[in-house]
């Protein structure tokens, strides 16, 4: 396992930018940063996690604001160059304003805001984000949270084709908790260096808090690193 | 000086959970009349632009790479001349619809 050097984007209302740092530093021993909005360079970092929460008071729309902060078009180059970058929840959101997954998060169908435990089936264990579900651990499903009001994953009907077809659906919720698309979760990018899901990994990396099934997440993502 | 009106929607073939909950809303106070609703965000900008087609272009511009997202939301716009440029009139000069 080579040795991954991490680093969390901290916008101006992140606030599971902590819970990812803890899961890294503390549950999987990991070298990790926290690098501030203004900065304009992700310097040594090989993974680049865009955590959840609320940046820039979710003002506009979700994610609109963050794309355009001076570190993300370092991320946007970094992802384009191959490197591996997560965005979870308004992450997710992030990665999708700036361009690097296709689609958007709409306000969830039942118009609440959902925060509860959900199950998430692996459709692909292939990728870089999952491979860690196979083998020993050989793991289909895991019990994650969710906490959004936004989550209702949508893109048009070729997207959506591409994605099924290309296995980019990567996880799917099975009780759709927010009317997203086909039950989507988590996608990845063409390239599949780049990973969104609105489900907490971070919050659901050791059982004291319920459970470990994210905890394969970064597993894979070390499993894979050159 | 311009003054653009911009208002962003859902784009039509989107279901706009909100815009449905304040629609029986409508109902429920007894308005059986309404047949849609749909909810959205009203911007305004003051800008100054040499022409009126420098504003359309430059408002067009901020509405499609900022103010709406194209994947879920449509915008439309009003300009009008606030201060007029030597051979400008005041008053609404433009609308336009981008979806």
């Amino acid at each position: 396992m080579s040795k991954a050097k991490f680093g969390i984007i901290v916008f101006p209302g992140s606030n599971c930018d902590h819970d990812a740092y803890h899961a890294l530093k503390h549950v999987l021993n990991q070298d990790v940063e926290f690098l501030w909005h203004k900065e304009s360079s992700i310097g040594d970092r090989n993974v680049i996690i865009v955590p959840g929460g609320f940046s820039y008071g979710d003002y506009l729309r979700c994610g609109a604001i963050a794309k355009f902060s001076g570190i993300m078009k370092d991320v946007v180059r970094f992802s384009g160059n191959g490197g591996t970058v997560i965005g979870i929840c308004n992450g997710f959101q992030i990665v999708c304003e700036s361009g690097l997954l296709p689609g958007a998060l709409l306000r969830n169908a039942s118009l609440k805001f959902i925060c509860k435990n959900v199950t998430l089936n692996i459709e692909n264990k292939k990728t870089i984000f999952t491979s860690a579900f196979n083998g020993n651990v050989n793991v289909d499903k895991i019990v994650v949270p969710i906490a959004h009001a936004e989550g209702n994953y949508f893109c048009d009907d070729n997207t959506l084709k591409e994605l099924e077809d290309s296995g980019r659906i990567v996880f799917r919720y099975e009780d759709n908790p927010n009317g997203s698309i086909n039950n989507i979760a988590g996608i990845v990018n063409k390239g599949g260096n780049v990973l969104g899901m609105m489900p907490h990994p971070e919050r659901a990396s050791e059982d004291i808090v319920g459970g470990h099934g994210g905890r394969y997440i970064f597993e894979s993502i070390l499993q894979n690193l050159n | 000086m311009y003054l653009a009106k911009i208002k962003v929607t859902l784009r039509k073939s989107i279901l706009d959970p909100q815009g449905k909950a304040v629609e029986h809303s409508i109902l429920s106070l007894g308005y059986k009349n309404i047949e849609d609703t749909r909810v959205g965000k009203y911007i305004e900008l003051k800008l100054n632009a040499a022409s009126e087609d420098e504003a359309k272009k430059i408002v067009k511009e901020v509405a499609s790479k900022l103010l709406a997202n194209p994947v879920m939301e449509d915008f439309e716009y009003e300009l009008e001349c606030l201060i007029p440029s030597k051979n400008g009139n005041s008053g609404k000069i433009h609308a336009g619809k981008v979806h």
